[in-house]
Order: C-alpha cells, then sequence, then structure tokens
C-alpha cells in the first residue's frame, strides 16, 4: 500500500488507485471534469493537473497512480495558473448562456471559474457556432456549444448502458458530441448522461425551464419504481407555487449507493414521480347508498369504517374481514396493519399480492420486473396470503367487510368480484378501478409525504424520508391506521414511523447504516 | 450607529419662553409676507426669478425627477417587438419583497431558447430598490418610466402582468 503525501498531509491508499482518489481521501477536492468514478479514465479535460515533487511537468492526477513517497501539491500557484489556462481554454468556443442555462447554479465551469477564472477575457475571434437545443431522445436535449467533451456521456454509453448511442465527431475545434448514426438516445438509462454532463450541454426535458435549482430543496429517498430501492434524492419546489404548475417535486437525483445502484437509476424511476403531484385523492370519500362517492369528513369516514369493522367482527368473527395490504407501503406501515388485523383482530388471511400483476420489464442491470418497492418486506412480515382467495370470499360473501391499501385491481375479473364484494374500503394515494367500486375512501401518503424502510428483492433495508408534507387533506398512513384502531379500541400510541421501527427492527433510523442492512434471514 | 446624547442647560433667555416665541414668529412672518408680495409680484408679471410660496401645486404642477429615479417598471423589448426577457429568474431571485413572479418557457428559436410564459410584478409589494435592474443580465428590466402614480382601487389591479410591463415606453426626464 503506497503512502503518500499531499499538501503536506500523509495518506495510504489501496495500490492502484489514482492521485485524485488519494486527494479525496482527505478531502481535498481536485478539480474535474472527465473524471467520474463509474467510468474509465479519459484524462482528457486536464483541468485536475497536479505538481508532484520531482515531476518535471504537472501531471493529471485522475490518471497517475498513487506511489510512495510521491509529494503532491494541489494549491500550488503553478497548479492554480494551469487551471485558470486549462478553464479559458474550455470556455473558447462556450456561449454566454448561463440566464438560459439549466445547469446554471450547479454548473462545475461557472463553480471552478468562480475560484480559478481569468475574469477579463482575451477572446478577439468569433466563436464557433454549433447546434443548439437539439432533443436527441425521449429525456435529453443537446446543446453542443455548451459541451466542454469530457467524453463521460460517450463513455456511459458505451460502458454502462452499452448502446453505443453517442460520439465525438469532427476534429480539433469542430468537435462535437453527436447522436451516432441512425441512433436516439433512449436507452433505459438516458436519463444518467444528464446527471453526468458537468455542464449544461445535456439538460432534462422534462425538467427544463421549470424551476431554477437553487429554489430546489432535497430530500434523501428510495425509488419507489421497482424492487431495486435504487437510492435517490427528491428535489422539489414547495415555496414558489406558481413554478411548474404547482407541481411539488420537480425531479429524481440518483443517490451513491455502492451496494445497490452505485451512481445510476433508471428512466423508469427517475421520471416516474408524476403520481405524486397528479391525479391524487385529496379528501376522504364515503359512497352514499347505492349512490356516488361523496366528499367527505375524516371525522365521518372513520366513524363509518370502526364502526363496520366492529359490527361484523362482533357479527361474524375474524372471518368476516379481509384485508389486502400493498407492497407500495413501507416495512413500518406493513408492521401496524399485521399489529391491528391480524394480531388484535384475529384476522388470519392478509395478502399483498396482485395475482393480475404481470411481471414488467427486466435487465441485468438494476431494472427489475417486480415495479413494487417492497414485495420482500411484506413476505418476510408474512403477510402472503392468496390475494385471488381473498376476493373469491368476498365476493361469495364470506368476508362481509374488505380493507383493500394502494391496489389497482383493474382486471376484469377482480372488477366482478369487488361488485360482488359487500363494503369495500380503501386506502391509498391516487384515483384508480378500485376507488370506483369502493365504499369508503381514506386518501394516504406517497413516499415522498412520509417516513420509512422499504426492504429491497435482495433483503436489503434502505430508509426513505419525508420532502413534502400530505397533499391537501390526504394523510399519512400511520396516522390514519392509529387512528382507527383507537376507535376500535386498540392500544396503538405511535406519533411516527420511527417508533414503529424501533419496536420491529429493535433500533432508530439513526442506527440504521448509510447504505442499509441486509436483513439475513432473521424474521421479526 | 450609537446614539450619542448631548446633555445642555438651557439658558435663562430660553427659559422664559416668551423671547423665543416672538423670534419663531418673525421668521413666519417674514415667510408670510414675503411671499404674498412675490406671488402679487408674480400677478402683475414681475420678479419671475424669484420663487414664491414652498408648495408644489401638484398635480398640475410636478417636481422634476432626477434621471436616477427608480419609477415604474418596464420590460424592454427587441427589435421585433417580442421581450428581451430570458426569464432567468435572476431579478425574481434577488428581489427582497420576493414580488417577481416569472414561469419559464420554451421558445421555438432555440438562439433565443427561453422566454417569459408568465412575468408578473406585485407593485404592492414592490420597495423600489431597484434590484432588478441591477440583477438583470439582458437589460430587459428598467425603472425608467417616470411614472409613480399607479394607484388602484384593489390589491389584484397592483399586479402588473407581461403585456402591461411590455406596453411602456421610458420617458426622459425632464430639465
Ligand atoms: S454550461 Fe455552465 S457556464 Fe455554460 S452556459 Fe450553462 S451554466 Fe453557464
Ligand atoms: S455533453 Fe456533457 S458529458 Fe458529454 S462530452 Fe459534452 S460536456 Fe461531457
Ligand atoms: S424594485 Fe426591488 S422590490 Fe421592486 S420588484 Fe425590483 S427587486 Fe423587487
Ligand atoms: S433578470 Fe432580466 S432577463 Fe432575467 S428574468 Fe428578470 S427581467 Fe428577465
Ligand atoms: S479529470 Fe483528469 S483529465 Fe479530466
Amino acid at each position: 500500500m503506497p503512502s503518500l503525501e499531499i499538501n503536506g498531509q500523509s495518506i495510504e491508499v489501496e495500490t492502484g488507485s489514482n492521485v485524485l482518489q488519494a486527494a479525496e481521501q482527505l478531502d481535498i477536492h481536485v478539480p474535474r471534469y472527465c473524471y467520474h468514478p463509474g467510468l474509465s479514465v479519459a484524462g482528457s479535460c486536464r483541468m485536475c493537473l497536479v505538481e508532484i515533487e520531482k515531476m518535471p511537468k504537472l501531471a493529471i492526477s485522475c490518471h497517475i497512480q498513487a506511489q510512495d513517497g510521491m509529494k503532491v501539491s494541489t494549491e500550488s500557484e503553478k497548479v492554480k495558473q494551469a487551471r485558470k489556462s486549462m478553464l479559458e481554454f474550455l470556455l473558447v468556443n462556450h456561449p454566454l448562456d448561463c440566464p438560459v442555462c439549466d445547469q446554471s447554479g450547479e454548473c462545475d465551469l461557472q463553480n471552478y471559474y468562480m475560484e480559478v477564472g481569468q475574469y477579463d477575457s482575451r477572446f478577439l475571434e468569433n466563436k464557433i457556432k454549433r447546434r443548439k437545443a437539439v432533443p436527441i431522445g425521449p429525456h435529453v436535449i443537446l446543446d453542443q456549444e455548451r459541451c466542454i467533451l469530457c467524453t463521460r456521456c460517450t463513455r456511459f454509453c458505451n460502458e454502462i448502458s452499452q448502446s453505443n448511442e453517442l460520439g465525438v465527431f469532427n476534429r480539433g475545434n469542430r468537435s462535437v458530441i453527436d447522436l451516432a448514426p441512425a441512433k436516439t438516445l433512449d436507452n433505459p438509462y438516458s436519463g444518467n448522461v444528464i446527471d453526468i454532463c458537468p455542464v449544461g450541454a445535456l439538460t432534462e426535458r422534462e425538467f427544463r425551464f421549470q424551476c431554477r435549482v437553487w429554489y430546489l430543496s432535497t430530500q434523501e429517498s428510495i425509488c419507489n419504481g421497482c424492487s431495486r430501492g435504487c437510492n435517490i434524492s427528491i428535489h422539489y419546489n414547495t415555496s414558489l407555487s406558481y413554478k411548474a404548475g404547482g407541481k411539488r417535486v420537480q425531479r429524481l437525483k440518483p443517490r451513491l449507493n455502492p451496494h445497490v445502484n452505485r451512481w445510476w437509476m433508471c428512466d423508469e424511476g427517475r421520471f416516474g414521480y408524476e403520481f405524486i403531484d397528479h391525479n391524487r385523492i385529496e379528501s376522504p370519500q364515503l359512497r352514499a347508498v347505492q349512490g356516488k362517492l361523496q366528499t367527505s369528513d375524516w371525522e365521518q369516514v372513520l366513524q363509518e369504517v370502526s364502526t363496520g369493522l366492529k359490527t361484523t367482527l362482533e357479527n361474524f368473527g375474524p372471518e368476516g374481514i379481509g384485508v389486502i395490504a400493498s407492497p407500495q407501503l413501507s416495512n413500518e406501515e406493513l408492521y401496524l396493519i399485521r399489529k391491528i388485523f391480524a394480531e388484535s383482530m384475529g384476522v388470519q388471511e392478509i395478502g399483498t399480492r396482485n395475482p393480475w400483476e404481470k411481471e414488467g420489464f427486466e435487465d441485468d442491470f438494476l431494472i427489475r420486473g417486480d415495479k413494487n418497492p417492497n414485495s420482500r418486506g411484506a413476505e418476510e412480515l408474512g403477510l402472503n396470503s392468496d390475494v385471488k382467495a381473498i376476493l373469491e370470499k368476498a365476493a361469495s360473501g364470506k368476508i362481509k367487510i374488505l380493507y383493500i391499501f394502494q391496489h389497482n385491481f383493474e382486471s376484469p375479473e377482480a372488477q366482478e368480484m369487488l361488485g360482488q364484494a359487500g363494503y369495500v374500503i380503501f386506502q391509498g394515494t391516487n384515483w384508480n378501478k378500485t376507488v370506483e367500486v369502493s365504499n369508503a375512501v381514506l386518501p394516504g401518503a406517497t413516499y415522498a409525504e412520509k417516513d420509512g424502510t422499504f426492504t429491497n428483492f435482495e433483503g436489503r433495508l434502505q430508509r426513505f424520508q419525508q420532502a413534502l408534507l400530505p397533499l391537501s387533506e390526504s394523510k399519512s398512513d400511520i396516522e390514519i391506521l392509529s387512528t382507527l384502531a383507537r376507535k376500535l379500541g386498540y392500544p396503538v400510541t405511535y406519533l411516527d414511523a420511527e417508533e414503529i421501527f424501533r419496536e420491529w427492527w429493535g433500533r432508530t433510523y439513526q442506527e440504521l447504516e448509510e447504505f442499509g442492512e441486509l436483513l439475513n434471514g432473521q424474521k421479526r | 450607529m450609537a446614539i450619542k446624547q448631548v446633555e445642555r442647560d438651557l439658558t435663562f433667555r430660553e427659559r422664559i419662553y416668551i423671547l423665543e416665541i416672538l423670534k419663531a414668529l418673525r421668521l413666519t412672518a417674514r415667510h408670510l409676507f414675503r411671499n404674498l408680495f412675490v406671488h402679487i409680484a408674480h400677478r402683475f408679471g414681475l420678479l419671475r426669478r424669484l420663487r414664491g410660496g414652498v408648495t408644489y401645486q401638484y398635480p398640475e404642477e410636478r417636481r422634476p425627477f432626477s434621471p436616477r429615479l427608480r419609477t415604474l417598471h418596464r420590460l424592454t423589448r427587441r427589435q421585433d417587438g417580442s421581450p428581451r426577457c430570458v426569464a432567468c429568474m435572476m431579478c425574481e431571485t434577488v428581489c427582497p419583497a420576493h414580488c417577481i413572479y416569472i414561469v419559464g418557457g420554451e421558445h421555438p428559436d432555440p438562439q433565443i431558447e427561453k422566454y417569459p410564459v408568465r412575468f408578473d410584478i406585485d407593485l404592492g409589494l414592490c420597495v423600489f430598490c431597484g434590484y432588478c435592474v441591477e440583477a438583470c443580465p439582458e437589460d430587459a428590466i428598467r425603472m425608467d418610466t417616470g411614472k409613480l402614480e399607479f394607484s388602484s382601487y384593489s390589491r389584484e389591479g397592483l399586479i402588473h402582468d407581461l403585456q402591461e410591463l411590455l406596453s411602456r415606453s421610458t420617458t426622459p426626464p425632464k430639465r
């Protein structure tokens, strides 16, 4: 293991790591454009130049291996001068687009230029014009003028998505990034090139001009798009409600988790946040006898639901109640459902898996066929009964009252069974086919509006955190269930998800490992 | 800034009061008679050089504005008449009163790229600091209309939209 000295601090690093990584371990940030930890080294931007003792010239720290006894300086005058010159070079044909550029505010050109910049321009020639605002795929817009040719995007398409859509064309100062002939950037991971592009050359179509990045707040979360459980940040804006038509969630970005998704996420997850602000059930609903659903208030709906559950329990016992939980719910919520319905009421059969849901697209990288984030969690909690059997019992009248969470039962078979069921309670976030046949509707919160944990397909327990308040009148599922339980006379006193997590997992959220924990076969 | 208190004892003359009152009355009377005289002289077309009175007969008579005065906002236009503003939201960001509301949109011309779909200024909140003008990288917003009267019977009436802001022109300052 080589040991070297960087800016006077010594550090020992793994054999084979480069100087830039060594500096990173000392929390020294070396400016870089082309280097990305998830991609091969290109060494083309020359922004990461450092001075190494006994070397005649400055060296690029992303490519040079850390060796024993090296004395590196990342902040010497010579290095700063080199950075300044490199920036001047990169900006020779760069447009002054910052006012209309979506990257502005999170642009590495801006950031480094503020540190070391050649503030007085020496450039007298005319800038070379290139193509602007070219849609190169369903999610990505390319601006060739802003590109600094770091080739991160092409390396991503070659190495990670392995679809080879992008390349560098022409030579010298006429070089441009462009699509390979007859291709469009439509691979299932295309959104990642937007994140890794250090400048505003690749921008997101969905996010374009919706909001300035400095208005956004972020919260750490877990993607609910499939059972991989990619780590994400939710970028949201709640203070300026006139932006983006009042949409609160503006974009999702992947967050590093070396065990799950590394730096990436898929497009389906990235752009699958629409349901958080769209088509939501905003207030509790009750169906008048044989009539339409009508907006009601929480007190009334919970009263009706609890009375219904109580009388069924008294007259028919727990067999009269059917519960279909959802793999979209968090472990905490599922635990609470188990506690109330199975442990307190004695309901034997609680199912989660929708038998009509087909496996979706799956590949060997991130995307999983199971589009639910917490199927494994539900399984581990023992909520495994056959949903079809429960629905059949409801249709035949054995089950009098059916409590469905979140599921959209749109198949004709399920619709028919639901139509014959006695009393259906729906608790969930969005309008769907199940809501249409329900008698009482309790609006719940989406994953962005609550705290909790999901267990991904390989049994990794990961935490997500609340970014937004539940929309309009909706409430977190834990709050709804706790209130309901108290109305039914069960001593449920949880205030938040963490309290349930402590009871279930035995630790606080703070104590959960940063990158999640494997279940290791413990059943709880 | 710290406050400095100056202790000062009144003199005997000040303490008996009456002399001070007479001093003040003399000043008032001097202005009264001077104005009386000057205004009568103006009636006869005399002594035009002297200004009579101290009150501007607003709104018939207006004070000349300094050319630097910050007056009602306007948005400037390109040569083809479209707004210069590119919805960069610098003014919206810098505005200390948070009274500018901008929604950006995609412009069909990729050389322009972005334009304001909505641009509202709530003058009921604006403090006329002029930061928006300073922040604008496109010289798209100015406070040089020379207008200061924009009262309204409702709060909504104080919210000026894109069309209203574009319709104004500059008034060259009177000297
Ligand atoms: S890429 Fe960066 S420097 Fe270039 S126009 Fe966009 S924000 Fe400005
Ligand atoms: S488009 Fe962005 S990521 Fe691709 S080469 Fe240009 S600057 Fe780099
Ligand atoms: S003058 Fe000041 S307060 Fe008024 S809109 Fe401009 S920045 Fe805002
Ligand atoms: S700063 Fe200027 S260009 Fe930017 S949004 Fe305001 S008026 Fe428009
Ligand atoms: S980051 Fe080292 S050369 Fe680009």
